[in-house]
Formats: structure tokens, sequence, C-alpha cells
């Protein structure tokens, strides 16, 4: 039975289409998917990512214990600043990715995936031990609502006297939208400017109501998690269970940048990935773009249009509609760049590789 | 659901069939059930026109944003026609599923399958739901 998040009844009301998602009733979509991608990229898109996890850390050693039990340098940010971050297995297997909001000098809100942020909250408890901080998780008190595309600042700046425009880009300030207290944070995962906003579950439904009001001169539009996946995947971005997974160090992602050696302590996977920072591996993270129309999808093998041996595998793909053809990204061995092709479903479909990311908003 | 065409036969895959009647070339297509739950449609792949296809072969593939449906033979003939128009605009497998959306039509070979009538075929999206 999948848990339903405080927005339910919107959704419902909207006719959107429900689906489980790591043990919850969320939109998929609303009507077309595409429709609502496009909203994002071209106005606006208001999306309820009630499923993620907020756990709080607090105290005067809370920087100290992230940076303990985080592959990066919580202590040294700024408050007021956010962090994309890693939490590793002592092998250093990746066990989830996470964005870090320093709310205060000793207020910390660790912002987890939905699969996994009960597991998160028990490591970060158990990790913080012996250090003068309080990990607390209130995922079930949160409701996580985002506005993403080009219009969001104006259609939030007639909600709040925040001042939206000095805030930057993975940065975030408490505040009042429409009358209900927020954290407003300059973050997402759409590849378009946007906002997320922390607030009270009792909040979250009227918050909506007022924030939908406010996007209809705007374009503004609700949107599912079929069109958050199609605009990540475009802007390049991993997703846990994708791109991501306990098998996979960050250095295997390509994300070894989050994994900060010089920050002072030790940390929870420092010894096994510490041998590994200057060793190429075996296969890269890479952009796909398929010349037909058949779609890449995840598990497919990618192999060389030659002889059909297989050199990687496709971890997300989705037709785009920025670049009107399917689009990937795959593991594939460092060695090989051209003349490979992804078998769908026993037929080899050239493929062209390109940088990551697909799509890049214009400033 | 919304109402689904009377005058139509349909299959468990959620093709409907038009023309059954006449026994001689019926029009397949897919229900507007099977479109509202694949959502956006972005390809689809038909047999050739001259194709010989037996009840029950998969014989094409709808592609979604988010999923892939193998399309299965209704009945068994010859493929006299596919819809160009749909292959070139896949959106209309959703905006008029049972209109300009259509699939193929076959020149029925033999005695047709029993297809299901609209009552039954209500009871198995009702299951599924």
């Amino acid at each position: 039975m999948s848990r339903p998040t405080p927005l339910r009844e919107v959704h419902e009301s909207l006719g959107a289409t429900l689906t489980d998602f790591a043990g919850w009733l969320m939109p998929l979509r609303y009507g077309s998917e595409s429709a609502e991608h496009k909203a994002v990229r071209t106005a606006a898109g208001l999306f309820d990512l009630s499923h993620m996890g907020e756990i709080f850390v607090t105290g005067p050693q809370g920087g100290e214990a992230l940076d303990h039990a985080l592959v990066g340098h919580l202590s040294g940010l700024e408050p007021g600043r956010a962090r994309y971050t890693m939490i590793c297995a002592a092998n250093g297997g990746v066990l989830d990715d996470l964005i870090v909001y320093r709310l205060g000098a000793e207020e910390f809100l660790v912002v987890a995936n939905a699969s996994n942020y009960e597991r998160v909250a028990a490591e970060l408890t158990e990790r913080a031990t012996g250090f003068d901080a309080e990990v607390d998780d209130r995922s079930d008190r949160y409701a996580l609502i985002a506005v993403q595309g080009p219009r969001s600042q104006e259609i939030l700046s007639t909600l709040t006297d925040a001042d939206l425009t000095g805030l930057k880009y993975y940065a975030g300030l408490p505040g009042t939208v429409a009358g209900f207290d927020a954290l407003i944070a300059r973050t997402g995962y759409t590849g378009e400017d946007g906002f997320e906003l922390f607030v009270s579950g009792d909040d979250a439904a009227p918050l909506w109501q007022e924030i939908t009001k406010a996007g209809d001169a705007y374009g503004l539009r609700p949107a599912g998690l079929s069109a958050r996946d199609t605009l990540r995947l475009e802007a390049g971005m991993p997703l846990y269970g994708n791109e991501l997974n306990a098998g996979l160090t960050p250095f295997d992602a390509g994300l070894g940048r989050v994994v900060k050696f010089d920050k002072p302590g030790d940390f929870v996977g420092r010894a096994a990935l510490s041998p590994l920072k200057d060793v190429p591996p075996r296969r890269r993270l890479t952009g796909l773009v398929a010349r037909g129309r058949r779609v890449p999808r995840h598990g497919y093998p990618v192999v060389l249009m030659t002889d059909g041996t297989v050199v990687g595998e496709v971890t997300s793909g989705a037709p785009s509609q920025s670049l009107g053809k399917p689009i990937a990204m795959a593991y594939v061995d460092t060695n090989v760049s051209e003349g490979l092709a992804v078998d769908i479903r026993g037929s080899h479909e050239p493929v062209d590789v390109v940088d990551l990311p697909f799509y890049r908003r214009s400033m | 659901m919304s109402s689904i065409p009377q005058e139509l036969s349909y299959t468990k895959e959620h093709e409907w069939v038009a023309g059954l009647d006449d026994g001689l070339t019926v029009t397949v297509g897919i229900t507007a059930y099977a479109a509202e739950a694949l959502g956006d449609v972005v390809y689809v792949q038909l047999p050739e026109t001259g194709a010989t296809i037996e009840s029950g072969d998969a014989i094409g593939e709808v592609e979604s944003t988010k999923s892939v449906s193998d399309i299965f033979a209704p009945v068994a003939g010859e493929v006299v026609e596919v819809n160009q128009t749909v292959v070139d605009d896949p959106s209309l497998v959703n905006s008029d599923p049972y209109g300009e959306g259509w699939l193929f039509r076959v020149r029925i070979e033999g005695t047709p399958e029993e297809l299901l009538t609209p009552e039954e075929y209500i009871t198995v999206t009702s299951a599924e739901s």
C-alpha cells in the first residue's frame, strides 16, 4: 500500500495518473507529459516532491558529524547555502546522493531520495555517535513543492517578500510564501531555474492552490514524475537506482569531485575511495543520442555495431523533446566512442556519443 | 473509464478491431484505455504491407515516454494497408485512438478468432484498474 502525500486529493481533483514510486503514491502525469515537460522548459511547472526525505542535523558539532558521515565538506558550508553531496558505505559504494542545506550555524537539512531516506537517517544517526549533534528524520512532517522553469521567479515574487533576486543557485532562506512559512531554496532537478519550497504538510494543499492561481497568467502547469524524469535526463542529472547505486563509487559515476579528501577528520568511505581518485574507471557515464526513433531504455546493452560486443549498459533513456530524438545515459567502456549501438529488444540501433548534458538552458 | 465504441470488437491486449462483421478486411487500432495507460505515444512500429500474420503474433510496437508495448495480431491474414499518418505523427494514438490513430488493415484468412465484445472488454479493463 503506497503512502499518499499531503497533496493526494489535489492530484486526484486534477485528474492525475497516480503511480507507486518508492512506496509513495505520486502523480505520474496530469495530462500529457510532453506538455508538462514543455511548460517547464518554456514557462513553469509545479511539482509535488513530498516523497523526498528531510533529515535535520543540529547541534554544535552538526557540521563535523556530517563531515564524518558524508563525502563532502559540510562544516565549511556557509549558512544559507546548499551543496550536492553523497553518503557512501565503508567500501565506497554510493548509498544515496543528497542535497545538504546549512540553515544556521548549528542546523543542517539533509534531503535524501524517497527510496533511501530511512537508510540515510539510520546511517546518519549511527555515524553521528560521539559528536555533539542530533539527527532527526522529519520527513513525515514536511511537504516539498517545487516551482521550476524560466518564469518561476516571476510567479513566486507575487507571493513572497523574500529576496528571490538575491537568492543564488544552491542557496536557501527562510521566508513566507502566500503567508505560509517555508524554506525557500533555489535548487531543482530539471535543468531550469527554479525553487523548492519546504513547508509543513498541513500547508501543502493551500500553498499549491495559491501558486496555481499566481502561475496561471505565466503558463504554469502541474507536472508529474514522468516529466521530471525526462527533464533531469536532458539535464544530464543522475538518478539514484539508475546512474547511481551501492555497487558504484562516486568516481565510477564521474562525480569524484564531490569527494573532499582535504576536509578535516576521517569520513566513512575514505579508505576505500582514496586509492581510486587517480585511477581511470573502466567505464564512463556517457551521453547517447539515437539516430532512429526507438528508445534505448534502462538495462539495455550498449554494443559495437561491427560485431555486437557488449561495451556498456544504458542507465536511463527517453524520447527527448528538446533534441527531437531518443537520448540515453549509459556506462560505456572508456576505450570506445564510435560505432556504437544499443540493443533494443534484439535489434542493434545506432547511437552517437555526445557530451553531457544533452540540454543546457540559455541564461 | 469513458465509454467505448459499441460497434467494435476488442482483444485482451487492448486492441480494437473494426469491420469484423463483413468478414473480409478489418481495421486495427489500440483502445483509448491503452493509450491513456501508455501516456504520450512517441513511436509506432507497424508490420509491412503484404506481411502475413498469425493471430497472437507480436507484429509491432507502441512506444511512449515511459514504456514500450507489443502490438499483437488480433486475427490471421495479410496486412493490406498501414497508417503512415500515425507513423509520422504517433500522437494520433492518444488524440484519436478510434479514428485517425488507426494502425493497420488486415485481409482475414480463415475463420477469425473469437474476439471480445465491448462488455467483455470493459470487464478486462476494470480488472486491471
